[in-house]
């Protein structure tokens, strides 16, 4: 084995572990922390601010509350404490494959997302990425697409018909805006020619964000550069807000976020999907959603928002930072990647705590009637405007 | 009657479009998530809150001070200015109490005692506050003003047996009842 096949090979698995097990878990549990306290603050409520490290159970005076930082990790641990209560009349193996098929997907499609520029070490140039594959969107509609399953198994194997109806809506509301979420990025698509997160990155880090194109290969809106060039960029704004618009509705549909939950909605469907569940395979549905909309604004961020760029010409001074033979730019805008996730997860829950729940009909109205739609004159609108400027 | 004919209300395209609508909650979800967060929440003074939402944080601030004087507390014993202990052990409360909380064991006041002829006093008088449900019927129906519930709520212990206030434990709760009729006085 030479060289440069070990070093692939040791720094993929290193990537791996990273990216998912020390950057997306945690995101991921302090993200229904964040979900209770920003829908508290909403609310006019207080939410959980209690939980800290116990030192009365050790003899201490006093607990250190930290503001409930430590919830996620007693939450967790309850999840793998409980009864694991499997009811008598379930499917046993789709009951148990569930959790996991819905969990699954979402941690898998993190692999095409570029989390950083590259850093270089030992005259090395590592991506930040975990598979850095010429068909990034293409894969994560492949695969996001896929935890549809989990939660239709459930529901199926459930045995119940809450659960059933649950897995049903689920179906068919990925069905609905899965079409709809695939015609709105091919705009974006045409816009940058080419498929590579990665490289689409690179371009906005260049050319500007798509929906923010204050600076260009000539130079930022100060320069006198920038405006003789910008023309198309300022057209193409047009197609490509309308583009951010269905995307992000849909990525909602498609993680199954308020306004659109309608598998689980409560007041409908007792729980929905995971009614029957309880213990560490609830708490498996509640990883996975979360898991979704972590990738899903990590998507969202990428093609719509500049990925980890810092925007207005930074980047190349940022790249070029160097100690020696090692570069540390990548790790600042891995930095600044998850700092705009971090953001969209928080508008994620906003949206959650603001709009109420549609109605089913309306739901499928708006996927069939008006997405499907728009998002398809919406890419001849952009062929459109490439071809009169070109 | 006239027949009133109500019409729907025609949406404009703003209604229909959905976003203006979104946006506005939005916006209005962030004003309450600011104020929140900058400790002013409306309506927190009212509920003695840290005007972190409206929630009262309970073991550090209380509400005893607008606790109404109907309010019913843990049941207790009260003695009067005269230092005399008021029950009579006639036992009512505890044959009207439904959840079957109060013991009483009753004792004979002796002889030489100056409230004598009021012969009867318990002995032992025990309510068992796992099982009191608070409902006021042993106040109700005492005759002789002596048991009352107060504004105490916090009622905690260890064991069970923790959980049983005994006489003087309800003494030490009920205190010094002012005002009432003491109709075992010598007539003036």
């Amino acid at each position: 084995m030479d060289h440069a096949t070990l070093i692939f090979l040791i720094s993929t698995a290193v990537k791996i572990i990273v990216f998912t097990f020390v950057l997306t878990l945690p995101i991921i549990a302090y993200s229904t922390y964040a979900e209770r306290r920003v829908s508290s603050i909403i609310q006019d409520r207080v939410g959980p601010n209690r939980v800290g490290i116990p030192l009365t159970l050790f003899g201490g005076k006093k607990d250190i509350p930290f503001c409930g930082l430590l919830q996620p990790l007693a939450d967790g641990l309850k999840g793998l404490l409980k009864e694991d209560l499997v009811p008598g009349h379930v499917r046993k193996f789709f009951f148990w494959i569930a959790p996991a098929l819905a969990a699954a997907p979402a941690f898998l499609a993190l692999c095409v997302i570029p989390f950083g520029s590259s850093i270089s070490l030992f005259g090395e140039d590592i991506k930040l990425v975990i598979a850095d594959i010429d068909a990034g969107p293409l894969f994560v509609f492949a695969i996001a697409s896929l935890s549809v399953y989990g939660i239709t198994i459930a529901g199926w194997a459930s045995n119940n018909k809450y659960s059933f109806l649950g897995g049903v809506r689920s179906c068919a509301q990925m069905i609905s805006y899965e079409i709809a979420l695939g015609l709105s990025v091919i705009p974006v698509l045409m816009v940058f020619g080419q498929l590579n997160l990665s490289d689409i990155v690179q371009a906005q880090a260049d050319g500007g964000w798509t929906l923010l194109p204050l600076w260009n290969e000539h130079g930022s809106v100060l320069d006198a550069a920038y405006w003789a060039n910008s023309g198309e960029q300022w057209l193409l704004l047009i197609p490509l807000t309308i583009s951010f618009v269905i995307f992000t509705t849909s990525i909602f549909a498609e993680t199954n976020r308020m306004p659109f939950d309608l598998p689980e909605c409560e007041t409908e469907l007792v729980g929905g999907y995971h009614t029957e569940y309880s213990s560490m395979k609830f708490a498996l549905f509640f990883l996975g959603e979360y898991a979704a909309m972590i990738v899903g604004s990590a998507v969202i961020v990428t093609l719509f928002l500049g990925g980890w760029s810092a925007g207005f010409g930074l980047d190349s001074a940022i790249s070029n930072i160097a100690w020696g033979s090692f570069k540390p730019g990548g790790l600042i805008h891995l930095a600044i990647f998850l700092a705009k996730v971090i953001a969209f997860v928080i508008f994620f829950i906003w949206v959650r705590w603001t709009v109420p729940r549609f109605r089913y009909d309306q739901l499928m109205k708006l996927g069939w009637v008006v997405f499907f739609e728009l998002a398809l004159v919406n890419i001849f609108i952009t062929a459109g405007i490439i071809m009169l400027l070109n | 009657m006239a027949i009133i004919k109500i019409k729907r209300p025609q949406l404009t395209l703003a209604d229909k479009l959905y976003l203006p609508a979104v946006i506005k909650g939005l916006w209005i979800t962030l004003g309450h998530a600011i104020r929140s967060m900058r400790g002013k929440t409306h309506g927190a003074a009212q509920f003695n809150s840290s005007g972190l939402g409206v929630t009262m944080q309970y073991p550090e601030t209380k509400w005893d001070d607008q606790l109404p004087d109907y309010y019913r507390g843990v049941p207790a014993l009260v003695t009067d200015e005269q230092e005399r202990e008021r029950c009579v052990s006639c036992q009512l409360c505890e044959f009207i109490c439904p959840p079957k909380a109060i013991t009483i064991i009753p004792d004979e006041i002796e002889s030489d005692d100056p409230w004598a002829k009021v012969e009867k006093r318990p002995k032992e008088f025990e309510i068992d506050m796992t099982r009191c449900i608070y409902c006021g019927m042993c106040e109700e129906v005492c005759p002789e003003q002596a048991i009352y519930l107060r504004q105490d709520y916090a009622m905690t212990g260890l064991s069970r047996a923790e959980m049983v206030n005994d006489k003087e434990r309800l003494y030490e709760i009920g205190g010094v009842r002012t005002g009432l009729v003491n109709k075992w006085n010598e007539l003036k």
